[in-house]
């Protein structure tokens, strides 16, 4: 099995995505929705909220697991990804477009270098 | 200790299967994807490797009265090919596994094999053979598990399905029957039992020959993942989670299933059930549905409107059929009847529910 991962974005080990763009979105990978199966709820804080680099910031729920969602970066959340409450299974079908969940203003640019390149996340899962 | 493997281990793998550990068995828990194969079975057919459930076969003069001291209900009822959904507890009355007790279609003496639950098959072969040897019975028990294959065709569409592969023969078994059958050219024993809601068969068959009766039947593939979502949305119970004798003692009046137990049949366990039917019961097995956004699952606390304990839940899961959130588990039996407003504590949030009485769906 051969999963998608564009290179031009960052990633945690915990399968998180984030893109380094001037507007910051983060995300699950294609591995993580793999994994989970059919996503069925997500939890996401509201715009406003700061979240920080490797802390929680919300759960995805498949039917057959939970999973605590971890953010790449810290920063201000300044948009949440509504259309997941209604739709979760977005995460399945496009991970890394329609299935984004947080727009973030980070407050350390620094902290991308951190995070693990495309090459190196799949070195991670396989 | 390594996991055992059902026969068909590697097809599934070549099917793309991904697995699980369930009872000491690494078992496929989903093949496409549990919603997927979740639908197949309730609006056409579904295919389950169960093979991980556990055979033992008890025969000679004492196997009815054996079988009867042991379980909750009244074997002796069976006539040859019928089968018969029973509890087996200890003397307490708690219930250490649920059990389908077949009485062998071909057989004048009676003979009887019964289906553990995946893992209890050692301990119950051996809770067999003491009592056999301390009340002096005349029968033989023998752990058939790793030589019957088990494999369930479910769906509105199984019966046309088994129909063709068995030159018609299961068009006469009824429901809650079984008989001795050839399926693709296999002799198995075919029943008409599920745990899914659906219509539908049970084939035992020899373990080296699992493969001939998978590859007879063409239908969507189903792990142990769209099992446990279709049994929940029936109310089902799932042994070693629902109730265990360890982590979720529970008699059969508390776990719904009251009606399996026949108090005019002598069985371990029983003078207790006599005491604990009259006293009535403080908990009760129940369903949840969720009325705001969230999954219920296993552990989680049911509490009132003012925050007081009510009970908790056993299993849950985002109901595919509903795509509502469905939960099952012990409340308070006088103040949580059916459509009773509760709440169900979710990562330390009370989300509301409602009690209802299981099924969730229209079966």
């Amino acid at each position: 099995m051969s999963f998608d991962i564009p290179s031009d974005r960052r990633y945690l080990e915990s399968h998180e995505w984030t893109t380094t763009d001037e507007t910051v979105r983060i995300g699950i990978t294609d591995f993580a929705q793999d994994e989970l199966g059919d996503v069925v709820f997500v939890e996401l804080p509201d715009a406003g909220s700061e979240v920080t680099a490797e802390e929680e910031f919300g759960v995805v729920e498949s039917i057959k697991a939970v999973s605590d969602l971890l953010s790449p970066v810290s920063g201000t959340v300044t948009a949440v990804n509504e259309d997941l409450f209604d739709a979760p299974e977005l995460l399945n079908q496009d991970p890394y477009g329609d299935g984004w969940m947080l727009e973030v203003d980070p407050s350390d640019e620094s902290e991308f270098d951190d995070l693990l390149t495309a090459e190196e996340y799949r070195d991670n899962i396989e | 200790m390594g996991l055992r493997k059902p026969p068909l281990r590697e097809t599934h793998a070549s099917q793309g299967a991904s697995f699980t550990e369930f009872g000491g068995w690494e078992m496929p828990v989903e093949f496409d994807s549990i919603s997927t194969e979740h639908a197949a079975v309730r609006e056409s057919a579904g295919l389950f490797d169960v093979s991980h459930m556990g055979e033992i076969e008890v025969s000679g003069p004492d196997a009815a009265a054996l079988v009867n001291r042991l379980t909750t209900n009244d074997v002796t009822e069976l006539d040859p090919g019928d089968t018969q959904y029973a509890c087996i507890t200890d003397a307490d009355g708690t219930i250490l596994d649920d059990t389908v007790v077949f009485r062998l279609p071909d057989d004048a003496d009676p003979r009887y094999l019964f289906v553990p639950n995946a893992g209890h098959d050692a301990e119950m072969y051996t809770r067999w053979v003491e009592h056999r040897d301390e009340w002096g019975l005349d029968a033989t028990v023998q752990n058939t598990t790793e030589e019957w294959a088990m494999l369930a065709l479910q769906g509105p569409d199984a019966p046309n399905l088994a129909a063709d592969v068995t030159d018609g023969a299961t068009r006469d078994v009824g429901r809650f029957e079984a008989t001795f059958l050839d399926v693709a050219g296999v002799r198995s024993l075919a029943s008409r039992t599920g745990y899914t809601g659906e219509d539908g068969f049970e084939f035992l068959c020899p373990w080296d020959a699992a493969e001939t009766v998978w590859s007879a039947f063409d239908c969507q593939p189903c792990g142990l993942g769209a099992r446990d979502t279709l049994r929940l949305e029936m109310g089902f119970l799932l042994s070693g989670q629902d109730f265990d004798p360890t982590d979720e003692p529970r008699t059969p009046y508390e776990a719904g299933v009251g009606w399996t137990v026949d108090l005019d049949t002598t069985f371990v366990g029983r003078d207790a059930l006599e005491r604990a039917e009259r006293e009535g019961v403080d908990e009760r097995f129940r369903g949840v549905q969720l009325l705001e956004r969230g999954v219920p699952r296993h552990g989680y606390e049911v509490v009132d409107a003012d925050g007081d304990h009510l009970g908790h839940l056993t299993s849950g899961t985002m109901s595919p059929t509903l795509g509502e959130p469905i939960g099952l588990g012990y409340l308070a039996a006088d103040a949580a009847p059916p459509g009773t407003r509760v709440r169900v504590v979710v990562r330390g949030e009370p989300k509301q529910a409602k009690v209802v009485s299981p099924p969730f769906i229209d079966k």
